[in-house]
């Protein structure tokens, strides 16, 4: 799982000096948006000893990102890495995605296949990118060695130039780039030491931010290419529905609509551009197939939960005999945690631009699982996946939404422009998004634990209800284990305090909702029930929450150094003003560590506000620490838009909420002060994508706990303590 | 035909006099750093200003922009865009983006009429734009040191 490929295969020249090419072929892009697309590659003359790097003559060093830039700071972590080794001036650095190809932009931790998700970006990266920097750096050291008829090793890089220390002679990489491109790429290749980095853990500034302050940023919605058309779909509103029949005559007949179709996603409205393919779909008339959601509502799900609940699950762990020791422990404590579906609703909502041609396909999305898609659209059109070429553009947030097994945005989009001919954006409105499904899934968690007389835990039992996210999918085979799918129970087994008697058991009941992967996964709703049960405990032995915690994690020093430096940081037993109360939470995910101190302020007529956050994070060696910062607070915002107000209801099999009027997320009024406190490390970075948003739930739970003695146990927890 | 000035060059376009101002900016004038967002009003990617006020873009129609005057993301200049750039890019305001038209093009109208908000006043003005990356407190930072950069 861990096996780093070795990039430096000289095949690679190839696939790079094509690259330019590749990106500007075959399109005509319209002329205002042309400069922003086409990257002149002066092909055959770049120097380029790896998938990742491109020198070119000019100077200019490229590097391909083969993740999606979703907000995260790809575009920023990876070249830092490249940069650190092939010893160039950060500004001097450009950014590219790379193009969809498994075999070479491979995900060193789920391969083969090309992805982003699981906070793995820079983990996988880190030691694959050095390489590739290091790779370069070596061969234009040597090809300034043979320039100057000396020895590689007496020769230093610096600054973009390999320079003789002895005679103060330099040459700049790109005054090397051709010669380098003609020397053998060398098998082994040295890594600096981390106490030579210049970039890596160094202040340095994101590659992107002027773009996005400009509007010169591309998003895949942005694409505008001659000729294009644009589509909406008509999907069947209550899950489990298909098509019965449609009626195009009204749609037809609004002006700029060109053509009505079924498709298998529902009813496709293409037209010369999105207000007229809107008002098309607004003008069709469809009849549904009523399916296996009829009747379905949320209440019907979480009765049905409830039954499962009392039954045994598939086990996800057993440690000792929690039941026969719960039974007989001095204090017994039991409860229920209940969270709703979710959607990612990413402020761009899905889209993506397809132009099929006789025997390929190219298509520009923000997306987060190439190969697959690759291979899902492939199938669309009966050709080989490497025939289609996907242009992975910027996305305006995904959170998970993009990283689908069944590529359902892509394939709609595939079978729509196969149909048209021209290239088509198909493109989603936000009730479109709201409404489609691919939830976060909504479960049930059952606790029970079971104190000494001294009160610590002796027991603790776990039950999980909801639905799998990978079953019948193609991580099933991986991710589901003697039944038990990890993502549903992942936070939840892998408890780290020391209680003696543990079980975790799980059911996985089937509807047809399709759920899906949401920033930080299982661990959205296992932190939630084990981190506000925790503190139950804790408020029942009489112990601090803090205190109590560091206790029974004394055999997991990163646990206790995030909890610890939260804790100090946030001043957790100073005093805070009448109305006020501090609740804590720590969580591992993604093999990050995060603890979140949350302090809250609550109004006599229980009306709350949550107005200061400090967290600690252990992410191992921390790359981008602002980058890393950056997502702390902003997976902290994430989280609290869930923890306060988002969830989507069903009624009748669809779902109630439409838009952000009532699919409600996190305003900048809601917005808490965070300050962010990285633990110094220098053992392998891991993500920090996701892993800021698991403890913020439960921190403000247990934080309102502290202040108005109420235990909240369902989210989202509204504005309102009653 | 509807006549109307996008970032100071005049335009005649000739669509449906209910097709919404946004759609007309990206789809028939390519100004694409103005956002969808939701359509409705509610999230705010699509601010622009029109005659120097800032509306939302989804929810205007172009029928009634005839002899009005809108600035976008790509057309706006002077001396408050310039220093929230700037301290967008010292505080890496920015995740994926996408919003930050949107959230530019209000902060500015916000300074250009306050030029020193308290955290209050800058939440007031701001919160009908979403982010979903929640870089809300570095929006508020970086307004605060634009307003500071402008008055030294």
């Amino acid at each position: 799982m861990n096996t780093i490929q070795d990039p430096a295969r000289r095949d690679f020249i190839k696939a790079g000096a094509a690259l330019g090419v590749g990106l500007t072929l075959g399109f005509h892009l319209n002329s205002t948006r042309a400069a922003k697309l086409s990257i002149p590659t002066p092909a055959g003359e770049a120097f380029a000893p790896n998938a990742f790097i491109r020198i070119t003559p000019d100077g200019a060093v490229t590097v391909l990102i083969k993740h999606l830039e979703m907000g995260q700071g790809v575009n920023t972590g990876l070249p830092a890495l490249v940069a650190e080794e092939l010893e160039v001036p950060w500004k001097d650095i450009r950014v590219e995605s790379a193009p969809a190809d498994h075999t070479l932009y491979n995900n060193l931790l789920w391969g083969p296949m090309q992805g982003t998700g699981g906070s793995t970006a820079m983990a996988n990266s880190y030691e694959q990118l050095r390489k590739a920097g290091a790779t370069a750096r070596e061969m234009l050291k040597e090809a300034a060695a043979q320039a100057w008829k000396m020895d590689r090793a007496s020769l230093k890089a610096e600054a973009g130039h390999v320079v003789n220390p002895a005679t103060g002679q330099r040459l700049s990489y790109g005054q090397l780039a051709q010669s380098a491109a003609l020397l053998e790429v060398p098998d082994k290749v040295e890594l600096k030491a981390a106490k030579d980095f210049k970039v890596i853990g160094k202040g340095f500034k994101r590659t992107d931010t002027r773009a996005k302050s400009d509007g010169s940023a591309m998003f895949g919605l942005d694409l505008y290419l001659d000729g294009m058309l644009t589509a909406v779909v008509a999907r069947p509103h209550r899950f489990g529905d298909s098509l019965k029949s449609f009626n195009a005559d009204k749609a037809l007949a609004v002006p700029g609509v060109k053509a009505v179709f079924a498709i298998p996603a529902g009813v496709a409205v293409v037209a010369t551009d999105t207000w007229s393919a809107i008002k098309g779909r607004q003008a069709l008339s469809v009849e549904w197939e009523p399916g296996p959601g009829a009747g379905l509502s949320t209440e019907s799900i979480f009765s049905s939960y409830r039954e499962l609940a009392k039954k045994p699950g598939a086990v996800a762990r057993n440690d000792g005999d929690a039941a026969k020791v719960l039974a007989s422990a001095t204090k017994k404590i039991a409860a229920e945690f209940e969270v709703p579906y979710l959607a990612h609703a990413p402020m761009e909502p899905l889209n993506c631009v397809v132009q099929v041609k006789e025997d390929s396909c190219d298509i520009w999305t923000g997306d987060q699982f190439q190969t697959g898609d690759q291979r899902n659209a492939a199938k669309v059109l009966g050709i080989a996946p490497e025939k289609v070429r996907i242009h992975t553009m910027f996305a305006g947030g995904s959170f998970g939404r993009r990283a689908n097994t069944q590529s359902d945005y892509i394939v709609e989009g595939v079978a729509i422009a196969k149909r048209m001919g021209v290239p088509v954006k198909t493109m989603w409105t936000r009730e479109d998004d709201i409404h489609g499904g691919y939830y976060r899934p909504c479960y049930l968690h059952t606790l029970e634990a079971g104190l000494d007389d001294k009160g610590q835990p002796v027991a603790w039992t776990h039950r999980i209800v909801g639905q799998s996210i990978v079953a019948g999918t193609s991580f099933e085979g991986g991710m589901v284990k003697n039944g038990v799918d990890q993502t549903s129970v992942e936070g939840a087994s892998s408890l780290p305090y020391a209680i003696p008697n543990l079980h975790v058991d799980l059911h996985s009941p089937k509807l047809p909702v399709p759920v899906l992967w949401w920033r930080s996964v299982g661990s959205t709703h296992t932190a939630f029930a084990t981190e506000v049960f925790l503190d139950e405990l804790a408020h029942a032995a009489g112990a601090d929450p803090v205190e109590f915690r560091r206790k029974l994690l004394k055999d997991h020093p990163r646990h206790l150094r995030v909890l610890n430096l939260a804790a100090e940081k946030a001043g957790w037993d100073r005093p805070l003003p009448a109305g006020w109360g501090r609740g804590v939470a720590v969580h591992e995910s993604f093999n990050s560590y995060v603890a979140e101190v949350a302090e809250v302020s609550v109004q006599p007529d229980g009306g709350f506000k949550v107005e200061r956050v400090v967290c600690a994070v252990d992410c191992g060696t921390a790359v981008t620490p602002d980058v890393v910062k950056a997502q702390m607070e902003g997976g902290i915002g994430f989280g609290l838009a869930a923890a306060l107000h988002s969830a989507v209801t069903l009624r009748d099999g669809r779902a109630v909420q439409s838009n952000f009027d009532d699919y409600r997320v996190l305003r900048i009024k809601e917005m808490p002060r965070v300050e962010v406190h990285i633990v110094a490390s220098d053992a392998p970075p891991t993500g920090v994508g996701e892993p800021g948003v698991p403890p913020i739930a439960p921190a403000v739970a247990n934080a309102l706990f502290a202040a108005t003695g109420k235990r909240l146990r369902k989210l989202p927890l509204g504005t309102k303590v009653v | 035909m509807i006549h109307f000035t996008v970032n100071g060059k005049p335009h005649n376009v000739d669509v449906p006099k209910d097709t919404p101002l946004l759609w007309v900016l990206r789809d028939q004038l390519q100004l694409t750093g103005t956002k969808f967002g939701c359509g409705e009003s509610f999230c705010g990617a699509c601010t622009v200003h029109i005659d120097g006020k800032p509306a939302k873009a989804c929810a205007v129609e172009v029928g009634g922009m005839a002899g009005k005057s809108v600035t976008t993301i790509e057309g706006i200049q002077g001396a408050v865009i310039e220093a929230l750039r700037d301290t967008w890019a010292e505080l890496d305001v920015p995740q994926c983006g996408y919003c930050h038209s949107g959230q530019l093009m209000r902060a500015a109208a916000l300074l250009s009429g306050n030029p020193k908000p308290s955290d209050e006043q800058i939440d007031t003005a701001m919160n009908g734009n979403l982010c979903r990356c929640a870089t809300y407190q570095r929006i508020r930072d970086g307004i605060h040191a634009a307003a500071k950069r402008l008055s030294a």
